[in-house]
């Protein structure tokens, strides 16, 4: 059962389009990720679904509300934990959790109990007095989630949950979004721009880029629908001109792509066509200067269809980044 | 309706935590107050007159006791006496004497043949309250001096006119108090609500409350509500201390005291929702800050804070007509100065409800429940 559908759901900010059209449809219990460099409008979308910001066009449903039409369902159904800190800084973990639960009209009964509980999953017992301003970044990463599950949400929206936090504490998010996933019913959309991060938490992931949805599934077939589950990065110290032929003769091998004496090969069987490149280069004489094996990720399914790499896209000025200033504001 | 409740709970607890706040918003309107009070509020004092005889008659000598009287008792000036008239004009060029009194030749033959006798007095206008205070001076002392010195009519046949004063004497810092205590719930109103508005907004703060069921309606009660208690702090302490300080009689009766509770509260609730109608749409911080120095000259000055209203021209009384400081100013000093009832304020109160049901059905109105 679907409890995010979204269809042909627009954005535009005067003439530059956010988000073109996209549709898709998150089911209960899962945890589906939107991943894209900046700008891709994965913001953009999320903020649409969370009644942020009124989309141009199409339609979404959360909860089964539609976001444009009654906001207010929608707002009683979801946790949003958005990319800035929205946590008071100078009242306490406690007291800001407090005070969402009343805006959010948990029963005083349950309150207490239910904070208790929070401070617990998020590890933070311990610092339940202390103004929000003396925590680390990873400890207020934690109570911005705490703080998002304290009305016991049906879905959790997490806007770049990890950005900025060192690697530790992004192992820690992660950790505790999976034992809160564990313990509670819940359905959860994040936007990331980690693949580390879509990989290892997502049960989907959706390939936002420059506003459109380029692919969506599980990270195990977006992978797989890559040629090669695995890559091999060879240099050669003395390789014959017809050396890239020969290579992709070697079984199991789909692609080969080279840049002077450095190949890259695709193959469906990593130890296979290792095996077989090490006996063809010793047979030939072609020296083996350096050998790097790896499994496909999900920047090579990006590669695949966006034709450009992820990192290199989060080097770039965002498309937002590029928009007048006039009309990025409106 | 918990809700509301919630958000004004979150900022009386930010309020708390930052007791910098009060004392910042208190000491400027304290300042001002003592600084304004005594600099402007005393009469003037030891003026420099230079004084030149020509005529160094009997009546010239009773003109010179009479000024030596003043000298000696209000002490408005101090005479000094100068050869000739050239160097007297000289020195009240250069600011060394603050104006000069001539005593003709033949003054005192003058008067006694009743022949239209004259003293001159040169002062220097550019300053017009020095020019003012020697001008009436003078006149009174010259009054004092053509005046019989006994009568035999038991009955007068001259008009006098007798001033009754209503009021004691009220020093100018009383009379500038009240403006001050406005302008204290004005600096919280502008510090502690639209600053620290405008600085949540901008810092993306406010994105936690909008994915809330929290209504448009409830968020601007709550902004105003609390805005509005940490501005009645603000002007209850300054009506405290300010009546202290300027010697305000009885300040803490209790009748009093709950009626400008009441003043101070409607004052509040009208500034805070005059500054989240003007803020509903701002995101820049920059803005408020701007605002804030504007806002305070234009409301603060053409209120009759510091001079009164009857002296504007006529489009500064019309500022003044749609000023809420007006109101407050006016009601405040009523019960501060005046001493009178609640009765006499209910004009003013009234003005200052229907500014404040206005401003927050428009703040309401313009501000967004969307990024």
């Amino acid at each position: 059962m679907s409890v995010v559908d979204v269809r042909a759901l627009t954005k535009r900010f005067g003439p530059f389009t956010a988000v073109d059209a996209i549709s898709f449809a998150v089911e209960e219990g899962e945890v589906f990720g939107l991943l894209g460099p900046n700008g891709a409008g994965k913001s953009t979308l999320i903020r649409m679904l969370t009644t942020l910001v009124p989309p141009s066009g199409g339609t979404a449903a959360v909860a089964n509300c539609d976001v444009a039409r009654d906001p207010s369902g929608v707002r009683r159904a979801i946790g949003v934990i958005p990319q800035n800190l929205t946590s008071d800084l100078d009242l306490s973990v406690e007291e800001n959790l407090v005070i969402f639960a009343k805006l959010y009209g948990v029963p005083r009964a349950r309150r207490g109990a239910l904070i208790a509980e929070l401070l617990e999953a998020v590890q933070l017992t311990d610092w339940a007095d202390r103004p929000v301003k003396f925590l680390s970044g990873g400890m207020r990463r934690r109570v911005e989630i705490a703080r998002g599950l304290v009305h016991q949400p049906r879905i959790l929206f997490l806007d770049e949950p990890t950005t900025g936090l060192d690697p530790v504490s992004r192992m820690a998010v992660w950790e505790m979004v999976r034992k809160i996933k564990a313990t509670q019913d819940l359905t959860v959309l994040l936007t990331t721009h980690y693949l580390d991060e879509a990989d290892r938490l997502c049960d989907r992931v959706a390939i936002v880029d420059r506003g459109h949805l380029v692919a969506l599934d599980t990270p195990t077939a977006l992978k797989a629908s890559v040629p090669g589950k695995s890559l091999l990065d060879v240099g050669f110290a003395n390789a014959p001109p017809s050396w890239a032929e020969r290579l992709r003769a070697l079984p199991a091998v789909e692609r080969v792509t080279c840049a002077g004496a450095a190949f890259r090969i695709a193959t469906s069987d990593g130890p296979i066509t290792t095996r077989a490149l090490l006996d063809a280069a010793e047979s030939a004489r072609v020296t083996v200067g350096s050998l790097t094996v790896a499994s496909t990720t999900l920047d090579d399914v990006f590669v695949q269809y966006t034709g450009r790499g992820l990192r290199d896209e989060l080097q770039e000025p965002s498309a937002a980044d590029r928009l007048p200033l006039h009309v990025k504001h409106r | 309706m918990h809700r509301v409740w919630a958000l004004v709970e979150r900022e009386l607890r930010r309020f708390r935590r930052n007791p910098l706040l009060i004392v910042v918003t208190i000491v400027g309107p304290l300042l001002q107050l003592v600084v304004l009070g005594y600099a402007y509020g005393g009469n003037l004092q030891d003026l420099r007159v230079a004084l030149v005889d020509h005529d160094h008659g009997v009546s010239a000598v009773r003109l010179r006791a009479l000024t030596n009287a003043v000298a000696a008792n209000a002490r408005t000036f101090v005479t000094l006496p100068y050869a000739d008239e050239g160097g007297a004009l000289a020195d009240l060029r250069s600011g060394k004497v603050d104006g000069v009194i001539t005593i003709p030749p033949g003054f005192s033959r003058r008067v006694l043949a009743k022949e239209d006798p004259r003293v001159a007095l040169i002062q220097n206008n550019t300053d017009r309250f020095v020019a003012g205070t020697l001008g009436n001076t003078f006149s009174a002392l010259v009054a004092a001096f053509d005046a019989p010195r006994a009568s035999t009519k038991r009955v007068s046949d001259k008009v006098t006119l007798d001033v009754v004063e209503l009021f004691p004497y009220v020093p100018y810092i009383q009379y500038l108090l009240p403006g001050s205590v406005v302008l204290a719930i004005f600096t919280m109103v502008m510090i502690g609500g639209a600053f620290s508005f405008i600085d949540d907004k901008s810092r993306g703060l406010h994105e936690g409350y909008l994915v809330t069921p929290v209504t448009r309606l409830e968020l601007v009660a709550g902004f105003n509500i609390s805005g509005a208690i940490k501005a009645f702090i603000a002007g209850m302490g300054l009506t405290v201390v300010g009546s202290m300080l300027a010697g305000i009689p009885h300040p803490f009766a209790p009748v009093r005291l709950l009626e400008l509770a009441l003043v101070v509260a409607m004052t509040a609730l009208a500034l805070v929702s005059l500054m989240f109608m003007l803020m509903a749409r701002v995101s820049d911080p920059m803005i408020p800050r701007i605002a804030s120095g504007l806002l305070s000259t234009l409301l603060f000055f053409p209120s009759g804070a510091v001079y009164p209203t009857q002296a504007f021209p006529p489009w500064m009384r019309v500022i003044a007509a749609v000023d809420p400081f007006t109101y407050a100013v006016h009601a405040l000093r009523a019960l501060l100065v005046q001493g009178v009832g609640l009765r006499a304020l209910a004009g003013d109160l009234a003005v200052l409800a229907a500014f404040s049901a206005f401003s927050m059905i428009a703040a309401a109105a313009l501000f967004r429940r969307t990024l």
